[in-house]
């Protein structure tokens, strides 16, 4: 493209920017995580499977991955409910609970993380009447769930409103007038429209969940290979100076969530093609 | 199938769309909704559609009470003007869509419609693209997919809004005829909506002429052009000349000045001339009912366009053949072919 | 309107009744019976109310369950208000960091086209995915006893991990996209034009930075600052990995809320989870009132 060339020639300073960003951001970014996989190279693939297939390590991966996705599923289905509610009706209170969405992104997951468990410990405002019902919740793999969810919850709202909210009237009047029912209309058109959105906010809730730690912890009751999550058995190994294990868990997850964001990028890619060039 | 609205009256807050409409649209027919924006045609055709409701009056859709069903029980085909087509799903799919969503009872079977949907897409003729997704193809064609679209519900009528409208003006030229031929074969009682006289003019078998949202004239392409019923028709339809005169003591005045015109049956007070640029006779000074210096002159294909200015001191823009030699500075005289004159 | 009726056609009892039901369908087209959104609005209101209204009631009313009294007590306490110095030193220094690391980039992703550009900045949205805890474990193994400079850093007797530098360095890694996030699709969506106008009426690079780019993304630079700040100050996984947790030395205020806790210090550990959950209140009203800014100055599609 010539107004490539063009415009590197107008504006000054691309080299100096472009080589203090490299720089930068290999210093904090590149060469710390390269250095994680360095680390775990220097183990054989048996050391690293002998790690990874300990009981208690694949039960720390089960219950951060499994209870993740049940979070993050959870957060699709409810986040789904907040948005239509946001986008679609009118109510009082509706700007106030559009800006509390963003409150799990913004509170220090420390926070949470107790005030969760005060929540939902046995003598908590929630905790007590669950209790009551023959639910424990905190120090409980239930009590991590509840972590996962709240800090999930900002993710797939805030990926699909924009979405919902630039879904043209149109397409609706036209399912309604070629005979659709007001379910047809929302099953067959408005959630297959929203469907990339909803993927991408249910890939960055469960990435968010797998590796949350604030807040999970205080609530998990961190009884290893039951409410144990892979984060904290990180940390575990680090204080007992394990570092082949933590870093092999690391690469694991780390892995994990590259895929997640190589998804992500498809997912992207995926609903930008559809958008009808006008 | 007819069509048929009585007294329609919309509002939008304090803005009037709607200023009671009546139309009747006979079976078979492809009418035009002529006017300009904010002329209320988009919402009459709306209304028809029941995707909007008035505020009073009546719609009848085949002598039935179409305010009595909602969008979905009206069997209306709407082509939408940015088309609506679903984009998640190919063009196949979004045929079928109006066959899919049908109760199960009358739904038809996967086969029935298969077969219907290649149907529609060779009418159409776009059975090569049933496996696109709409953001694939050009604008031309997804208007006739929108178009297939609707039809596909086997509508009882066929409404379009501006559908021409997004399209660039070769495509556009190719789509009037297009549709002009279809309707020929499918003769499904149709009405569009355009704010192009030369579309309306040309596909339209009746033209029906908004404006402020009231019906100002309907009638056959050559009524609407050859004898406007208002002088907003005569402005909005056609290239005319406008100018202001005074109708006293049966005579036309211009800027005080008596004209050469009739002014048979006309009420006295302030009217208004109208006469087609090429209804403007050239002639000797003095040969006409007014005169005036040429100006500038400029050709445009079999026409030359001059500037005028006539005795009184307005300016006016004349179409004459080629062969009728103008030049700048030259004082001729004008005679109206044709002209009418209205109140106002 | 009953009026008008009458006077075209007489109209049916059940004529009247079919056409209120077609009234009452035509919303139907865009949105659903009121029951169903009155379910939806309840069910919404209700999962907003337990999981996010209730935690952030509980700190303040836990905060304060002995009275002001106690809770500005905790707050006095030595080790709390060493706690807050660090903090607000640590989110200085990450914030100050990629500020400057986020308009450098921001302005060679955003003014400029070359191959690999979605790949650099997924690369810079990396920290966003990367879990706390390994945030924090990159550096062990790079500055600790074992890691890859460890002895050398011995041998010069230089502290990085468990000292201020190494919870610096964790909390800009955990930071360091959202300054550069900010910034990067309002440049690029504002163009070049100006800044060429600029530079072709004379202006130096930097003149024309700072005289035309800068006012054009004062609001998008204040809120990236402000998240990135709110993320700073709030961040516990890395921080944890790397601080060693030396009371009144490399506790920030949210590792000071654990060790309380744990201590079954309640009120003090509420006390300081309070002050946190108030910044993150004041930072959400802070994004809501330059969000409004930011829209204002953009086209509607943007978002």
């Amino acid at each position: 493209m010539s107004a490539v060339a063009a415009r590197r020639r107008t504006l000054p300073g691309f080299g100096l920017t472009m080589g203090l960003t490299l720089t930068w951001l290999s210093v904090i970014i590149l060469i710390p995580l390269a250095g994680l996989f360095l680390k775990s190279l220097e183990l054989s693939p048996e050391q690293f499977w002998n790690i990874l297939s300990s009981r208690r390590t694949l039960n720390a991966l089960r219950v951060s991955f499994g209870l993740a996705f049940a979070a993050a599923c959870v957060n699709l289905v409810m986040g789904s409910i907040i948005v239509w509610a946001l986008v679609r009706y009118r109510f009082p209170g509706r700007r106030l609970f559009d800006a509390i969405v963003d409150v799990p992104f913004a509170l220090p997951t420390a926070v949470a993380g107790v005030a969760l468990t005060a929540l939902f410990a046995e003598k908590g405002w929630l905790g007590a009447p669950l209790a009551a019902l023959g639910l424990k919740v905190a120090f409980t793999p239930v009590g991590i769930f509840v972590a996962m969810i709240f800090i999930g919850i900002p993710f797939v709202v805030r990926t699909v409103q924009p979405v919902l909210q630039d879904l043209d009237p149109e397409i609706e009047e036209a399912a309604g007038s070629l005979g659709a029912s007001r379910w047809q209309t929302i099953f067959r058109v408005i959630l297959p429209s929203l469907a990339p959105a909803l993927l991408t906010g249910l890939a960055l809730a469960f990435a968010r969940a797998v590796g949350e730690y604030g807040s999970v912890i205080f609530i998990a009751g961190n009884l290893p290979n039951v409410s144990e999550i892979a984060p904290l058995l990180i940390v575990i190994r680090l204080s007992e100076f394990r570092y082949a294990d933590a870093t092999a868990i690391a690469v694991v997850m780390l892995v994990v969530s590259f895929v997640i964001i190589f998804a992500v990028n498809r997912l992207q890619r995926w609903a930008q093609s559809r958008i009808p060039a006008r | 199938m007819t069509i048929e609205v009585r007294n329609l009256v919309k509002s939008f807050g304090s803005f009037k769309a709607l200023d009671g409409v009546d139309l009747k649209v006979d079976s078979g027919e492809l009418v035009a909704l002529l006017g300009p924006s904010g002329s209320g045609k988009t919402t009459l055709l709306r209304i028809v559609a029941g995707l909007d409701w008035p505020d009073s009056g009546e719609v009848f859709i085949n002598g039935e009470d179409a305010l009595a069903q909602g969008a979905r029980e009206r069997h209306v085909g709407f082509v939408f003007q940015h088309y609506a087509l679903f984009r998640h799903m190919t063009v196949f799919e979004n045929v079928a869509f109006g066959l899919r969503v049908q109760p199960r009872a009358v739904r038809k079977d996967e086969a029935a419609i298969r077969i219907r949907v290649k149907e529609l897409l060779d009418l159409v003729q776009l059975d090569w693209l049933a496996d696109r997704y709409p953001s694939q193809l050009s604008g031309g064609q997804r208007q006739r997919i929108a178009l297939a679209r609707a039809l596909a519900i086997e509508p009882r009528i066929l409404l379009l809004d501006e559908p021409f409208g997004a399209l660039d003006a070769k495509v556009r030229k190719e789509l009037r005829k297009w549709l002009r031929s279809l309707h020929h074969e499918i003769h499904v009682t149709s009405i569009f909506v355009t704010h192009d006289q030369e579309e309306a003019l040309e596909v339209a078998n009746r033209v029906v002429v908004m404006d402020k949202g009231r019906i100002e004239q309907i009638g056959s392409p050559d009524d609407v052009y050859e004898s406007p019923a208002s002088a907003f028709v005569h402005g909005f339809i056609g290239e005319s000349i406008e100018l202001p005169v005074q109708v006293e003591g049966g005579a036309v005045r211009l800027d005080g000045r008596p004209l050469a015109l009739a002014a048979d049956g006309l009420a006295p007070g302030a009217s208004k001339l109208f006469v087609r640029r090429h209804d403007m006779l050239v002639g000797p000074p003095g040969s006409g009912a007014f005169e005036g210096a040429v100006r500038h002159v400029r050709n445009f294909g079999p026409v030359q366009r001059a500037e005028v200015t006539l005795s009184g001191g307005k300016t006016i823009e004349i179409d004459a053949p080629r062969d009728k030699e103008l030049r700048v500075g030259d004082t001729i005289g004008l005679e109206p072919r044709r002209y009418r004159i209205f109140a106002g | 309107m009953t009026m008008q009726i009458a006077d075209s056609i007489p109209l049916s009892a059940s004529d009247a009744k079919a056409r209120a039901q077609a009234a009452a369908a035509r919303d139907n087209l865009r949105t659903e019976p009121r029951a169903v959104r009155i379910v939806i609005i309840a069910l919404a209101m209700l999962f907003l109310t337990v999981f996010v209204v209730l935690p952030l009631v509980v700190v303040f009313a836990q905060a304060f369950s002995r009275g002001v009294l106690a809770y500005l007590a905790a707050l006095a306490e030595p080790e709390a208000l060493a706690a807050i110095r660090l903090t607000l030193l640590v989110a200085a220094i990450s914030v100050g960091l990629n500020l400057v690391f986020g308009l450098v980039a921001a302005w060679a992703i955003a003014k400029f086209d070359f191959p690999g550009k979605t790949f650099l900045i997924t690369l810079i949205d990396l920290p966003f995915s990367v879990s706390p805890v390994i945030s924090g474990l990159v550096f062990v193994l790079l500055f600790g006893a074992q890691g890859y400079f460890g002895s050398w850093l011995r041998d010069h007797d230089i502290q990085i991990l468990f000292a201020v530098p190494g919870i610096a360095l964790a909390t800009t890694f955990v930071t360091f996209p959202f300054v550069a996030r900010a910034l990067i699709p309002l440049m690029q969506e504002q163009g070049t034009q100006e800044e060429e106008a600029a530079i072709s009426l004379g202006a130096s690079g930097l003149q024309t930075f700072f005289r035309v780019t800068l006012p054009n993304i004062k609001w998008g630079v204040l809120y990236g600052v402000l998240l990135c700040n709110a993320r700073a100050m709030g961040e516990f996984g890395a921080v944890s990995v790397v601080s060693g947790h030396i009371r009144g030395e490399t506790n920030t205020m949210p590792l000071l809320v654990e060790i309380l806790y744990n201590e079954y210090q309640f009120v003090a550990a509420f006390a300081i989870a309070s002050l946190l959950a108030m910044l993150a209140l004041i930072t959400l009203i802070v994004k809501t009132v330059l969000e409004r800014h930011l829209d204002e100055g953009q086209e509607p599609s943007d978002h």
